[in-house]
């Protein structure tokens, strides 16, 4: 046993995340809040660096690469909030023409949400009475259709891992901030009650990691589902606690806090949602 | 990452559950919970029996992901645990091999392995909990013994040990973290009086020890003198270290018990129960990998268990204690009956919150040492 990444596994994530910060750095993500819609170059330039076809054979032009190594760029996607209907075109990679290099934008419907309906090139699911809603995050919009579609352990497994990578960005957003502001003459993390804020938070986040990286490792449907819960929990918690460390700040349009903490309350309701999957965990005792 | 066990881990894993298919059912009797020299007597049998079979070292020796397995494959067969064993094997063991001298660790560590010597942990002081630091037993020199004066709290196991890894303060003018020593106490020392304390679940797992002027020898000192709080860091990141894992397979084995009597008795068809039971069945999967993501961690760093297993330590403590109030849910009126074994393990889950560094003194850890945040002033 050797659970813990491997050099590659580090190499691939690192060199993500440098990707995603020369591509969808803090000026590209609030440029995409003042002026929402798919940036399709940005698209083009993720299928370019192979993260569409991540997983998609290497006989079919793909990187041959596993749910390991999947969890990993996505939960890199969650940390930079990284918008689109990420998970269904990287799902649909191997069969829809134009996926995996980024050409063709493909959504889904999970659960009874579709997002980026008016925006993608090809649907998964019933869409015929699909209705907009005027959704609360502002960079991920929202339909509704009557019909439920199940989705399977493989989308709750990838959107759990952009809530750990979520949970994450919150965290260390606390600390850095609680590090630097100052108030009563010392900075605010000096405080316990914020010390402790902030240690929660990072307990949150380590055994939602453990739980996405090892649901997939061994492929097991049920612990993606468990992982799915407890990623959702420590996105939304540490989206919220991050927010009443930065006080009124929190609660403006301009820190990123809210972005965070709205793209986590989709995602809950994507995939695998809580009531369900509890549901589902407690069938199986 | 790989989850699999190598052929080497699963040859371990083999022979370690021939063993105990054939170890277990010569097992006498567990004792009554009460009956003190018959749970050290079994206890250390047990050790014994570890140790003629080649696992008596494990906790020091074997590889973290080897002492995984073993917690894990003990626990899933009913071995007992490590009992009275606890502070020889997990606390003071294992200090005496990291810091003491060739002749300490030979005269302490075979009989601990043996199960011949029981330990207790005198650390803690009616005054100096949270803060141990500032402990004032105090201890000075008198030719080649030092003279022990002052008062214990909390020491469990206390009324059947043969040691005691004490703190004391042998400089009282420094400051507080300095001018501590790390002593070896024989508990038959003339001075040493134990008085038991009873616990809210009944029992006496713990005990007041007064210690009226005990001379100690010199040669019973680990570390150097007034060297005593980094020979306890030592002993306090074991403490903390992998050793909850295997109650974490115990906590689900309990999550499968849990859901077998609701459905028996009707009260699964109440979804809240369902779902709380649902959500701690992610929590304590989540626990077993981290203890796996952790025990690979060790792996990697050489063995000693680092700060991450305050983040164990506080998410289990909560964990077990929320288990055990669901647990209340499933008995209903049944929970209020003490012959009960859940609503026993709902009053002793009580003390994982505050035994081994309470959960605000943990967040106060990870906060500083793990996020780096400033101390307060
Ligand atoms: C079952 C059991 C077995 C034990 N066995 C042993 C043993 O064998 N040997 C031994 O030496 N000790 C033992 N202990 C003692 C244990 O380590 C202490 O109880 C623990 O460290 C807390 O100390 P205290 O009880 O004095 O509480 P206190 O330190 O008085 O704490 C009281 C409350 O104040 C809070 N608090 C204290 N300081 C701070 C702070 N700086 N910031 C925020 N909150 C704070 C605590 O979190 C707690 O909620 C045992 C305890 C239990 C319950």
């Amino acid at each position: 046993m050797d659970f813990q990444l491997s050099a590659d596994q580090r190499a691939l994530r690192d060199g993500f995340r440098e990707i995603l910060r020369a591509r969808f750095g803090r000026d590209a993500l609030r440029a995409a809040v003042d002026a929402p819609g798919l940036d399709r170059e940005l698209w083009r330039a993720l299928g370019k660096a192979g993260f569409f076809a991540l997983c998609v054979p290497e006989a079919r032009g793909g990187l041959g690469q596993g749910a390991a190594e999947a969890v990993l760029v996505f939960e890199e996607a969650g940390r930079a909030l990284l918008p689109g209907p990420l998970v269904a075109t990287f799902l649909a990679a191997g069969d829809v023409e134009g996926a995996a290099t980024g050409e063709t934008v493909v959504t889904a419907v999970s659960g009874t949400l579709v997002p980026w309906l008016a925006e993608a090139d090809v649907v998964r699911g019933d869409v015929t009475a699909a209705e907009p809603l005027r959704s609360v995050d502002p960079l991920t919009p929202l339909h509704r259709v009557p019909g439920r579609r199940e989705d399977g352990p493989d989308v709750s497994l990838l959107l759990a891992a952009e809530q750990l990578g979520s949970a994450c960005a919150s965290r260390d957003a606390a600390v850095r901030y609680a590090g630097e502001r100052e108030q009563f003459g010392q900075p605010i993390g000096a405080f316990q009650a914020v010390k402790h804020l902030c240690a929660e938070l990072l307990v949150r986040t380590e055994p939602a990691r453990a739980a996405v990286y090892a649901a997939a490792v061994t492929g097991d449907p049920r612990e993606a589902v468990a992982a799915k819960l407890l990623a959702d929990d420590a996105a939304v918690r540490n989206a919220r606690d991050c927010l009443q460390v930065y006080g009124g700040m929190g609660f403006t349009w301009e820190a990123d806090v809210h972005l965070h903490l709205k793209r986590a309350w989709v995602r809950a309701r994507l995939g695998t949602t809580a009531a369900r999957a509890e549901e589902e965990l407690a069938a199986a005792l | 990452m790989d989850l699999a066990y190598t052929e080497e881990e699963e040859a371990f894993r083999d022979g370690l559950r021939e063993w105990l298919a054939r170890a277990l059912p010569t097992l006498p009797a567990p004792p009554s919970p009460h009956d003190w020299p018959g749970r050290r007597a079994y206890d250390t049998a047990w050790q014994r029996a570890l140790y003629d079979a080649g696992y008596g070292g494990v906790h020091w020796e074997a590889t973290p992901t080897q002492r995984l397995i073993f917690l894990e494959e003990t626990e899933e067969a009913g071995a007992p645990y490590v009992g009275a064993n606890f502070v020889g094997l997990l606390h003071a063991g294992p200090t005496i091999a990291a810091e003491g001298t060739p002749e300490q660790r030979a005269r302490w560590l075979p009989p601990i392995l043996r199960g011949d010597e029981v330990w207790c942990q005198g650390f803690s002081e009616p005054d100096a909990g949270s803060d141990l630091a500032s402990l004032r037993t105090r201890a000075w020199r008198d030719g080649d013994h030092y003279v022990v004066r002052g008062s214990k709290i909390w020491t469990s196991h206390a009324e059947v040990a043969d040691w005691c890894e004490l703190l004391v303060r042998t400089d009282p003018d420094a400051p507080k973290h300095r001018g501590l020593t790390w002593l070896a106490l024989p508990m038959a020392a003339p001075g040493v009086t134990v008085r038991p304390l009873r616990t809210l679940a009944g029992s006496t797992e713990f005990a007041e020890v007064f210690l009226d002027e005990v001379r100690v020898p010199v040669d019973h000192r680990v570390g150097a003198e007034d060297d005593g709080w980094r020979v306890t860091l030592v002993t306090l990141s074991y403490e903390r270290g992998t050793a909850f894992a295997g109650e974490v397979v115990a906590c689900r084995r309990v999550l499968g018990d849990l859901a077998r009597e609701a459905r028996a008795d009707g009260r699964w068809d109440d979804p809240v129960l369902r779902r709380r039971l649902g959500r701690l069945s992610a929590e304590f999967g989540a626990l077993w990998r981290l203890a796996q993501w952790n025990a690979s961690e060790a792996q990697h760093t050489g063995g000693v268990p680092g700060p991450g297993a305050s983040v164990f330590k506080l998410r289990y403590s909560h964990a077990r204690q929320e288990l055990y109030d669901a647990a209340a849910d499933v008995l209903g009126d049944d929970a209020l009956d003490l012959g009960r074994t859940w609503t026993r393990e709902r009053l002793s889950s009580l003390s994982y919150t505050i035994a081994a560094g309470t959960s605000q003194i943990q967040r106060t850890i990870v906060a500083e040492r793990l996020l780096g945040l400033p101390k307060g002033r």
